[in-house]
């Protein structure tokens, strides 16, 4: 199924709309509030500048991580794709003899299809971010946001789910359902082999994975099994814990409106000696899948992103559609411009249009991604490849050719106007448009009066 | 993993090939990244007021933390008894070695001091120091200062001593470059109870971490 039918019935889909409108409203609001504070416009140049800084220079700068890394005892392995991912997670877990993996939050691990991997390799692999256990128990439904992957479930549908599942009478109360769920997942916190999590920023002066949450898996993941392993995208490093404390203003912000996250993490080499806890066994796998292309070229300021939704909760489109419209891991305006580069823009053809380029996302994105240009862009490239339909290639060849040729314009656009002004029958709206009948399935067209700029402007000039 | 230096090679090469990096540039590129990290620019930053124990009372309280005060670390055990009673909670605990030198026993407390398992209920803590801006404990994991003793129990109680308390994130930073010179294996930065809102983006206190934090600050010696 295609991102259109997908998006109509998302867009019929009242509960849907419901939840996500209650969503937007928390994490809008939450977001202006707790931006109020800082020097909002200065903190966002500051964060590109970070981010530009390291990605200019990616390669060196990564491997000035990877020394530092290596020097404080982690591994630092490398991974092209999502199927290297999984091999080299599942090698990793046979040679440390893993029976069980917990996971925190990764997306990359979405992108790799791990969990799949780590099953068949023996391994079971427990998700310990509440939103994405729900997922996983649920049949291993795919995450339709960055950070609240589970928005689209009401409470009833995890009561009846966790009840199904964990055998336990039924909860009403939500404060009741997270409690059952720590308690199943404290068992497996406890029992697990290996912990696997993202990584929120790579510090390369000293080596270290930061990582955000609130629940404290976050930290269970990394302090209870005996291996760790961060799976991250090689984007992701930044110099200095200087510029991990300017993140770290923006970050928690721009994602759920925090101040600051619950549970900030700065994890730096193995279990020292001496320590009762921590792993003995770190490893980075830093990943390529589809973002060294993206270096060097129009797209490059996509690899600034630290992943905070922001563009999601703000934007007009997913908050009709919702997360799984998109169709891959990433969604919303920043899903829109990375799906298509990672995926192939001919297997993403809908996503760059599923935007109405307002710029909400541009506005609030705080490493200050041009999001709508580059939606644009991708646009251009898919007429120069030739994807788009042959009807609208024709109407804008047409319009180009007459938009070079002003004679003939200004008499089409009169015609155009007249015609449009005739449809509507005298009234305001036009209900199906001839030419475009797509545009008049789900809302009218506003009917012209009937004369063109130009004319009006000379009949203006003329008093 | 017979070609993981191929993935390396083949990653670190079409990045420099992208980026046109030749040896020249490269050396600059370098000694780029030397400047950059040693000059270690501050972003801005915001105003935290001249009374940090003030901001750092007022932001952990924002963030569900409850906080007490005592005039000596002495007086702590007291203070831990007197807030375990009033939540109805066990006059039980796990404690940091760091803190064995307390008289836990004579504040009527059976403390251990040691890791925390799954079974203790409260665990009791230091600080390396706390952050005034956003009302954040920073705790550094190592054989005194285990990272379970935050994490595992449904209450964790943190003994903050007013001379720890710091302006920002920068100043942790600097603190601990300045006293342990490497980093520890874990630095948390722990900001109230645990929390999540992924059923129904309903906040609910107490996801996998702690249920309560407590904070005893000491303003004296």
């Amino acid at each position: 199924m295609h991102f259109r039918a997908r998006a109509s019935a998302a867009a019929a889909d009242r509960a849907l709309q419901a939840k996500l409108s209650t969503a937007k409203a928390l994490f809008v609001e939450g977001r202006r509030r707790a931006v109020a504070e800082i020097d909002l416009e200065a903190t966002r140049e500051a964060s590109r500048a970070i981010r530009d800084t390291c990605v200019a220079d990616l390669d060196l700068w990564l491997e000035r991580f990877e020394t530092e890394a290596t020097r404080r005892g982690g591994q630092v392995l490398w991974a092209r794709d999502g199927a290297e991912i999984c091999r080299l997670v599942t090698e990793i877990a046979r040679r440390h003899g893993v029976k069980k993996a917990i996971k925190s939050k990764s997306m990359l691990s979405e992108e790799a299809g791990l969990n799949a991997a780590l099953e068949a390799a023996g391994v079971v692999p427990v998700e310990t971010d509440l939103g994405e256990y729900i997922l996983q128990i649920n049949g291993n439904e795919t995450p339709s946001h960055i950070i609240a992957p589970a928005i689209h479930k009401t409470k009833e549908e995890v009561a009846e789910l966790f009840e199904r599942v964990h055998g336990k009478p039924r909860k009403t109360e939500i404060g009741q359902m997270t409690r059952e769920a720590r308690e199943v997942l404290r068992e497996h916190f406890l029992s697990a082999d290996m912990g696997i999590s993202g990584g929120n920023f790579l510090v390369a002066e000293t080596g270290s994975v930061a990582l955000v949450t609130n629940e404290g898996n976050g930290r269970m993941v990394t302090t209870l099994p005996r291996v760790h392993v961060v799976v991250t995208g090689v984007e992701k490093v930044i110099p200095t814990l200087e510029d991990l404390a300017t993140l770290m203003r923006i970050l928690p912000r721009s994602a759920t409106g925090q101040v600051i996250s619950n549970y900030f993490s700065l994890l730096t080499g193995t279990r020292r000696p001496g320590d009762s806890d921590g792993p003995e066994h770190l490893y980075f796998i830093l990943v390529d899948n589809g973002r060294v292309d993206l270096l060097g070229g129009d797209f490059q300021p996509m690899l600034r992103c630290i992943r905070c939704a922001a563009c999601l909760n703000h934007c007009p489109v997913y908050q009709t559609v919702g997360g799984h419209a998109y169709g891959w891991v990433y969604p919303g305006p920043m899903g829109s411009v990375l799906t298509p580069l990672f995926v192939g823009i001919e297997n993403a053809v809908d996503l760059p249009q599923a935007a109405t380029l307002c710029n909400q996302c541009g506005a609030v994105c705080p490493v200050k991604i041009p999001l709508p240009d580059l939606m644009r862009k991708l646009r251009e490239q898919q007429m120069e490849r030739g994807l788009r339909p042959p009807g609208e290639r024709l109407l804008l060849a047409l319009w180009g050719w007459l938009a070079r040729h002003p004679r003939l314009y200004a008499p089409a656009a009169r015609l155009g106007a007249r015609y449009l002004k005739w449809l509507a029958g005298g009234g305001d709206r036009i209900r199906v448009l001839g030419l475009a009948p797509a545009w008049t399935e789900g809302r009218d067209f506003p009917a012209p009066q009937g004369r063109t700029f130009r004319e009006l402007y000379a009949k203006r000039q003329g008093q | 993993m017979g070609d993981m230096g191929d993935s390396r090679d083949d990653i670190l090469g079409r990045m420099r090939r992208r980026l046109g990096r030749t040896a020249e540039n490269a050396t600059a590129g370098r000694a780029a990244i030397d400047a950059v990290l040693a000059r270690r620019a501050q972003g801005p930053r915001p105003d935290v007021g001249q009374d940090l124990l003030a901001r750092f009372i007022a932001r952990a309280e924002t963030a569900a933390s409850t906080v007490d005060t005592v005039a000596c670390l002495a007086e702590a055990p007291a203070a831990v008894a007197r807030y375990l009673d009033a939540q109805k909670l066990p006059r039980a605990a796990v404690a940091w070695p760091e803190l064995a030198g307390l008289d836990w026993a004579g504040a009527g407390l059976d403390v251990g001091c040691r890791a925390a398992t799954g079974e203790d209920l409260t665990g009791i803590t230091g600080v390396f120091c706390a952050v005034a801006e956003t009302g954040s404990l920073m705790v550094l994991s190592g054989p005194e200062t285990p990272a379970s003793t935050s994490l595992l129990p449904e209450t964790h109680i943190a003994l903050v001593p007013a001379s720890r308390i710091v302006a920002g994130m920068e100043e942790a930073w600097q603190l601990i470059r300045h006293a342990a010179g490497e980093l520890p294996r874990a630095v948390n930065f722990i900001s109230g109870p645990s929390r999540t809102g992924d059923i129904e983006q309903t906040l609910v206190l107490g996801a996998h971490g702690p249920y309560r934090v407590h904070i005893v600050v000491v303003s004296g010696q």
